[in-house]
């Protein structure tokens, strides 16, 4: 009995020395694209690069490349990955040229932006100004915050407390359609809304 | 009389405060939780705070899990991390600059699981975003991958 007692001990001590490994899995995002994950360890490297490659830390330090089965994920992550927050959603809004007032189209936009705040617990949001290729960095970066900022004040009019709302202008770094330097892009000059 | 004119330095302090929001507000507000459930609670220097829906969290700030406990944050470069029980996770650095994008994002998972969606400053700067355990460190290069640490 005392044998079977000390069988069992050795089991479940040996099952407990493989969770103590690192364990490291790459996963495919909503569209099915990966990323990489290169992980260092004391006398090993792994490069991760495909969906569910993994990496184990052993016992010697080494790392060990494999793939992870979508059942280990689960056992072993599934609190973790039920835990995520829900995905950013980014809405984007003009204003007619020359005013102050939203295009028809969004101003719908923005009820669908109202919508999506009271689905979510307690969200914050940056809103982010975006400028077309006219003019040097420093003036758009100050140009793209002021919309923001004007943003922020027209949503906090409408009741969104202000300190949820964080602001940033993004300048012309990210202009939605690809255009030469110095061209005037309606569509480019835009606000961005994340909501989190 | 006397209250007018704390009226107007409160005022005055507001304005002076505007005018460095900007980095301020960066610096402070890195990120909220988005998903507490269980026993889920803050370690900001040296003190135990609970940890609701809405809570923010500082550079530094130490996540910790019970038993029963699992949590997601969401940082304002929309990078989303989310720990199940039994987890400690330390921020150690987070710096983002939301004109760039470039940034520093730095954590410790100590022990327990850990799942990410990287963000902002990772798509900016390849080298920006790590994940240390107690014996590897991760390089992200985006996007979502798993984490659990030996302890």
């Amino acid at each position: 009995m005392r044998r079977y007692a000390a069988l069992i001990a050795s089991l479940v001590l040996g099952g407990c020395a493989t969770p103590s490994q690192d364990l490291v899995v790459l996963l495919p995002d909503k569209e099915g694209k990966v990323g990489t994950v290169v992980v260092q360890g004391q006398k090993g490297k792994a490069v991760l690069n495909t969906a569910f490659a993994s990496a184990r830390t052993a016992p010697d330090g080494g790392v060990q490349r494999g793939t992870a089965s979508q059942s280990e994920v689960k056992d072993v992550f599934g609190s973790a990955l039920a835990a995520q927050p829900s995905r950013p959603i980014s809405f984007i809004l003009y204003f007619e040229s020359g005013n102050d007032e939203f295009t028809e189209e969004s101003k719908q936009e923005v009820k669908r932006l109202l919508a999506e705040m009271a689905r979510r617990q307690a969200p914050d949001i940056t809103v982010i100004g975006h400028t077309d290729q006219v003019g040097p960095d420093p003036s758009n970066d100050a140009l793209s915050l002021q919309r923001a900022e004007r943003v922020k004040s027209i949503l906090a009019g409408m009741g969104i407390p202000a300190e949820r709302i964080l602001t940033a202008g993004r300048g012309r770094r990210e202009p939605l359609i690809p255009t030469a330097e110095g061209i005037s892009e309606p569509r480019n000059r835009r606000v961005e809304i994340n909501v989190r | 009389m006397q209250s007018t004119r704390l009226i107007v330095f409160g005022r005055l302090l507001a304005i002076s405060a505007c005018a460095i929001a900007p980095i301020a507000s960066w610096a402070n507000d890195i990120a909220q939780f988005r998903v507490a459930r269980g026993s889920v609670y803050l370690e900001r220097s040296g003190q135990r705070l609970p940890a609701r829906v809405g809570t923010h969290l500082q550079a530094t700030d130490t996540v910790v899990t019970g038993a029963d406990g699992s949590a997601g944050i969401a940082f304002v470069d929309n990078s989303l991390l989310s720990v199940g029980p039994n987890s400690v996770l330390a921020i150690e650095r987070y710096a983002f600059n939301s004109t760039t994008h470039e940034g520093a994002f730095e954590s410790s998972l100590r022990k327990g699981t850990l799942s990410v969606v990287s963000g902002k400053i990772a798509k900016q700067s390849p080298d920006a975003m790590k994940v240390k355990t107690p014996s590897s460190i991760l390089g992200v290069r985006g996007t979502e991958f798993l984490v659990r640490s030996s302890d």
